[in-house]
């Protein structure tokens, strides 16, 4: 015998698939380019300096974290810290001081995510839980948004105005026609592209399909998630308006304004935070669909696509408990 | 083309030996028989130290309804019946026979000539499949007398002959099929005979065209037979995989393919029948594949149980320099070798070379539920689920969950992207649910 190495002794299989959360981390950074690249379109400098200010912050509590507290090998460059410094940063507007993203990303990271233990263990999304967290903390900075093309040279002195969710609540409030109102907040089309005030990422329902798309097609996520809160939401809202044109949002809008698509297609299809089975999925995200439109109909803030999918989060564990997948041999089929 | 409904993988094929012919290995100097090669109760020795025996005379005797006979597969001395390490390293009693000469029984026709229609019913060729110690060849090693013994009650309606080797790496059967054919075809015959069914199907994978269109032309002339060509899908070779696939039935959870009217046999198991049943012949040689990423030369070898591994390495060319892993069977479901003096048993269907770059284990992260073992698993189990409970040492509940379905067939392993070891907890799951279904019936 001519080999000199010693033989490795272990159970089958022998052989692995080349899948890897690395792969699966930065094909989903890969699919954020077109929303990012969108957002460096309308909100410019600012959208660039929250981006990279959350990144690096997100990265760098990952490492200190594991490097002092867990006292483990680095985890840094398998890129989930990354995807959740970009999308917290697509969750928040473009002109959020320094020192807020940073306290943001210090509570996804620190507290959603490694507190339980770091990747794969946190029940809630830790972007999710990050925006949140601004957002009860910082309610005014978290809601002046910089208006769209205008303020593309600005970063915190950047114009700011209402979302088009936003304009409805407020006008609804105050007692204005719907009509009217309609005609305050950018044209379908506009929408679709992304040309309207926003959390930066959230803007381009285009942008943002391109990416899920992206996204099934390697196989990261399946349409179950995305699709079901999206129908769930086309549903509740074609009700509404079919009983009340007059007073309710068209099914469209609600699909082109604030978070709705960035959360259906990027936050609530988090494998860590969505159940395993394609049932179970389509649950999640039809409650995910239903939260989000009793908030945004019902409730007092505008937007609750964040709320909706934390809530969900919470119910991922009863899901997986009850839902099971078809098991091989359960009923006898032509036998 | 059909295939099974859930789940599956597709490892790369790597079957670089299905071009090369079978080859008769040279005679071993020695070889060494383990006296449990089958599935159930081992063997029961019937030579003595000294004794002369002839190739294809008994030497170990079946000691129960799930056992099987032994023959010897060379001719000479019986030198020890000692304990020594099988391919799972431990020491288990074996007869160990110095090799002397190739002298056969004199009952076996050793002519080559095809004899079609053996004169035989149903209960003779069975009486003669278990003297003639046939096992399953598809690795399982079950005792087939006792796979084509319909119990009371039952009603077996189709066989279906296993020419899947969904394997990656191995081609013994794909070479059996292309040089045995006829024979393959006569045994299958035999086995619907035994089983008193008047339908039987080969299954084989859309990989081996060549295979496929030789079996459907012998298939003309035998109207019982046909070929039915399946998309390539890792298990495919399960055996509740292939049943699904072809007939559509389901065999329930814990039941057994009769329970659907459906007996699973192996082309070699066919090919193996029709030598006992017409030449007279018991199963004492086997085709084994050579096989490797950095073998210059992979081979098909015909090949008496008992020789060591080791010469079948060294007729192939030697161990390459980078091996660091040698495979008892095919990578997904075969058995790591911690010695390789270790014997050829009538399971080896492989020997796989690894390179050391592929030999270890990968780095093992957190689950990140992204749900690929659930998808991949074709018994429809949730493998990182039956993972936690394991760590837990929660047996029960592992019970509940339905472990025992799992087949280790290794695809959820074989498909985590955190590299976690998921077969390792099921299966130390099942060993720990049979203890507890064990300990309740006593």
């Amino acid at each position: 015998m001519s080999a000199t190495n010693l033989l490795t002794i272990s159970y089958s299989p022998h052989q692995f698939g080349s899948e890897s959360v690395q792969k699966i981390m930065y094909r989903v950074l890969i699919a954020m380019v077109p929303a990012f690249a969108v957002s460096l379109i309308f909100f410019g400098l600012g959208a660039l300096a929250v981006t990279s200010i959350a990144v690096v912050s997100c990265m760098s509590f990952e490492y200190l974290i594991n490097r002092f507290m867990f006292k483990a090998g680095s985890t840094l460059w398998n890129g989930s810290a990354a995807v959740t410094g970009v999308l917290l940063a697509f969750n928040v507007p473009s002109n959020l001081p320094v020192w807020m993203i940073i306290i943001g990303s210090l509570v996804a990271i620190g507290i959603a995510k490694m507190s339980f233990g770091g990747l794969g263990k946190n029940p809630f999304n830790p972007a999710l839980v990050g925006r949140v967290f601004l957002l009860i903390s910082f309610p005014v900075q978290m809601t002046s948004w910089p208006k769209a093309i205008e303020s593309r040279f600005a970063y915190l002195d950047a114009a700011t105005g209402a979302t088009p969710l936003a304009i409805l609540k407020e006008g609804i409030k105050n007692g204005q026609p719907l009509s009217d109102l309609m005609k305050e907040v950018p044209g379908y089309a506009q929408m679709f592209l992304g040309n309207m005030g926003g959390s930066l990422g959230e803007i381009s329902a285009l942008a943002l399909i391109i990416g899920g798309l992206y996204l099934i097609l390697k196989k990261v996520i399946t349409w179950h998630i995305p699709g079901s809160i999206l129908a769930t939401v086309v549903m509740f809202t074609g009700i509404l308006w079919m009983i009340d044109p007059g007073k309710y949002a068209d099914p469209l809008f609600h699909l082109l304004a604030g978070g709705i698509m960035l959360g259906a297609i990027f936050m609530a299809t988090d494998m860590v935070t969505s159940p395993m089975t394609p049932v179970g999925q389509i649950i999640f995200g039809a409650g995910i669909g239903l939260i989000t439109c009793l908030i945004r109909i019902f409730g007092s803030y505008p937007e609750g696509v964040s709320f909706a999918i934390l809530i969900m989060n919470a119910f991922v564990p009863l899901i997986d408990k009850y839902v099971k997948p078809k098991r091989f041999g359960e009923e006898l089929k032509n036998g | 083309m059909k295939t099974f409904p859930k789940g599956g993988v597709h490892p790369p094929e790597n079957k670089k030996a299905s071009g090369s012919a079978i080859e008769v290995l040279p005679l071993p100097k020695s070889v060494r028989i383990h006296l449990s090669q089958h599935l159930g109760a081992p063997a029961e020795p019937i030579v003595a130290k000294g004794d002369m025996v002839k190739a294809g005379q008994l030497i170990a005797k079946s000691t129960g309804f799930i056992s099987a006979n032994i023959h010897s597969p060379v001719s000479g001395i019986v030198q020890k019946i000692e304990p020594a390490p099988d391919s799972s390293g431990y020491k288990r009693p074996a007869i160990f026979i110095d090799v002397q000469g190739d002298e056969w029984m004199e009952t076996i026709d050793r002519s080559p000539n095809l004899i079609k229609f053996p004169d035989l019913n149903s209960e003779e060729i069975i009486t003669r499949i278990g003297r003639m110690g046939i096992v399953g060849l598809g690795g399982a090693t079950f005792p087939s007398h006792v796979k084509i013994t319909v119990p009371k009650g039952k009603k077996a309606e189709i066989l279906i002959i296993n020419g899947v080797e969904c394997e990656p790496y191995l081609t013994s059967d794909h070479r059996l099929m292309l040089e045995k054919g006829e024979e393959i075809l006569v045994g299958t015959q035999l086995l619907m005979k035994a089983l008193r069914v008047n339908k039987a199907v080969i299954g084989i994978e859309s990989n081996k065209p060549d295979a496929i269109s030789h079996l459907s032309t012998l298939c003309a002339r035998y109207p019982d037979i046909r070929v039915e060509t399946l998309q390539v899908k890792y298990p495919q070779g399960g055996e509740k995989q292939l049943i699904k696939a072809i007939t559509g039935r389901e065999v329930p959870s814990g039941r057994l393919p009769i329970d659907v009217g459906a007996v699973v046999h192996n082309v070699g198991t066919a090919f193996a029948v029709y030598e006992a049943i017409t030449k007279n012949k018991p199963l004492f040689e086997r085709i084994v594949t050579v096989t490797g990423k950095s073998m210059e030369r992979t081979a098909n070898y015909l090949v008496r149980i008992g020789t060591p591994v080791t010469e079948l390495i060294e007729a192939t060319g030697g161990m390459p320099e980078d091996t660091g892993k040698v495979i008892n069977g095919g990578p997904m479901m075969g058995q790591a070798l911690p010695l390789l003096d270790v014997p050829v048993t009538k399971g080896t269907s492989g020997i796989v070379l690894m390179p050391v770059t592929e030999s270890n284990r990968r780095t093992t992260m957190n689950c990140i539920r992204c749900s690929r073992c659930n998808s991949v698993c074709a018994m429809g189990l949730e493998p990182y689920f039956l993972m936690s409970l394991g760590e837990a040492k929660r047996w029960d509940d592992m019970e509940q969950a339905r472990v025992m379905d799992c087949m280790e067939c290794g695809s959820c392993s074989y498909t985590c992207p955190s590299g976690r070891p998921l077969l390792d907890y099921i299966r130390l799951g099942k060993n720990s649910v049979n203890r507890l279904i064990r300990s309740r019936s006593k």
